[in-house]
């Protein structure tokens, strides 16, 4: 039991340190001097490709467990969840401050105007309850609402891919190649849920 | 030299085409930004490492400059210049050019002229631009992407080139062709653009007196090849994906040529793409610019070179023709 538990811990850990690498990685590259000449892009990118990047992976815990029993997985779950939304909003904030220099006039035309940028608002704010209802309290007070409030987390993925895609000037291989994830780890989950319904 | 006449443009007060609000703003900026990095001495000075992995160049004196005195103050560095740079045919990422750009060999080269000209033929570079007239001019780039950057660039007037190969009365449009190289250009083994990348100009507009052809920057006669080498255009009141680059045809015609970005997304890259802060991308705002690395101006109108150029587009309606 100990065991098990030392090495739960010990995964927790390894994903926390995976999850902290490209931020480090900003903060190394910057304080050496050896950020792109555009910094602001250059983390604007890299924390946005993070967010949906372990987004992606907090959607495959679910799938990976059904699909090799490995249970362990869902301890994770969280964990994942709540980076994602670390990264979310560690790349609104370098947009409001380092791109848009908190210039709200400008930032409210975008937020309002442009699909682009509302399709990446979107994602956030739908992100917001999600990451606030996942405390262990949360998950007792709401109950059989909690999953159904949680499988919001698909429209924010959605949202998320969108605003991925949009933010590509011709080159939208990458968001493909995530959608394409995506689509497949939606799809393993929607036979899931077809089959407990024809069993009732 | 004993008198050297003065643009008009020179005649700008630096304040005006940089207000002083915004250089205030943009120090407050920075030092916010780097308050925020909580390294306040240690501001980047850009991919230093991928410059000195070409070969440890030394960063040169400008030369001459006869154009853009007044945006002396403001120039980014041969660092920044050469190490972010948008050139697709080496990859999307701003860093891939300088990364797969080293074995791209812009020497030997000839330049294709057709067309509508008396003296079409195979040109070399020192035919289009003699050492013996190239000259060094300061531009503000302005990219489609909402940052700019202030470069030296050394090279010779297009209208001289344009003079040279002796256009007919026919002749309504100049258009330009990039280089195609897949074993040396990684970027074009995808179909990402619709190669070779093309671009084009009215030919009032590629008889401008600031457009320019450029061999070389910062007081240096070989540009390097993410910059686009051997020659590029520089087309400093339109934005950045105009000034076309390792141009291997130049074509005058009658009709208006093809345009690579214009056919890729026509409803967010026009023919013209002139600078104007009041007509936006789709997908973002055009009427401020981030000064890399960490500055802040508002964009202007035809990017401050209004008076060389709106003469060109009177009477003409600006966001119908972007």
């Amino acid at each position: 039991m100990t065991n098990s538990r030392t090495r739960v811990a010990a995964m927790k850990a390894a994903v926390w340190a995976a999850c902290l690498v490209p931020l480090v990685w900003s903060v190394w590259r910057f304080v050496r001097g050896e950020a792109s000449v555009d910094p602001v892009e250059e983390w604007l990118h890299r924390s946005g490709k993070t967010a949906v990047i372990i987004l992606v992976a907090s959607l495959a815990v679910t799938p990976l467990r059904r699909l090799t029993g490995w249970n362990t997985a869902q301890k994770f779950r969280r964990l994942l969840g709540l980076f994602a939304f670390f990264y979310a909003a560690l790349h609104l904030g370098v947009y409001l401050y380092f791109d848009q220099g908190l210039a709200w006039s400008f930032i409210l035309e975008d937020v309002t105007e442009r699909p682009f940028i509302v399709s990446g608002t979107v994602a956030f704010l739908l992100l917001v309850p999600l990451a606030v209802t996942s405390t262990r309290g949360w998950i007792k007070r709401l109950g059989k609402n909690w999953v159904r409030l949680h499988r919001v987390v698909y429209v924010a993925m959605a949202a998320a891919l969108l605003h991925y895609t949009w933010g590509q000037k011709a080159d939208i291989r990458d968001p493909l190649i995530v959608g394409a994830i995506v689509a497949v780890l939606f799809g393993v989950r929607l036979s899931y849920w077809a089959r407990k319904r024809a069993k009732r | 030299m004993f008198f050297k006449k003065k643009k008009p443009w020179e005649f700008i007060a630096s304040s005006e085409i940089t207000p002083e609000t915004h250089y205030v703003n943009r120090r407050q900026f920075m030092g916010a930004s780097l308050a925020f990095a909580a390294g306040a001495a240690l501001r980047p000075t850009g991919a230093r490492g991928a410059v000195e992995r070409l070969g440890r160049l030394q960063e040169p004196e400008v030369g001459d400059v006869t154009y853009g005195e007044n945006l002396r103050d403001e120039l980014n560095s041969y660092e920044q210049v050469t190490t972010y740079n948008n050139f697709y045919e080496f990859g999307t990422g701003k860093e891939d050019p300088v990364r797969n750009a080293g074995s791209f060999r812009p020497e030997p080269w000839t330049v294709e002229v057709t067309g509508e000209v008396h003296k079409p033929g195979t040109y070399s570079v020192e035919d289009l631009a003699p050492p013996s007239m190239v000259e060094d001019r300061i531009y503000r780039l302005r990219c489609v992407e909402a940052w700019s950057m202030v470069i030296p660039w050394r090279g010779v007037g297009l209208r001289e080139i344009i003079s040279k190969v002796e256009p007919t009365a026919n002749a309504k449009y100049v258009a330009f062709e990039t280089a195609v190289r897949p074993a040396e250009m990684p970027g074009v083994r995808r179909p990402i653009l619709d190669w070779p990348y093309r671009e084009g100009l009215r030919i009032d507009e590629a008889a401008n007196e600031l457009t320019f052809m450029a061999t070389g920057l910062y007081g240096r006669d070989d540009l390097p090849n993410q910059n686009g080498a051997p020659l590029r255009l520089v087309v400093p009141w339109k934005y950045g994906f105009k000034s076309i680059k390792s141009i291997v045809r130049i074509a005058f015609v009658e009709e208006q040529p093809y345009t690579t970005w214009k056919a890729s997304a026509p409803h967010e890259y026009g023919f013209y793409a002139n600078v104007n802060p009041e007509v936006d991308h789709p997908r973002w705002s055009q009427a401020r610019e981030r000064l890399l690395p960490f500055g802040r101006r508002e964009t202007d109108l035809f990017n401050g070179y209004t008076e060389m150029v709106e003469h060109m587009y009177r009477g003409m309606d600006l966001s119908r023709w972007y």
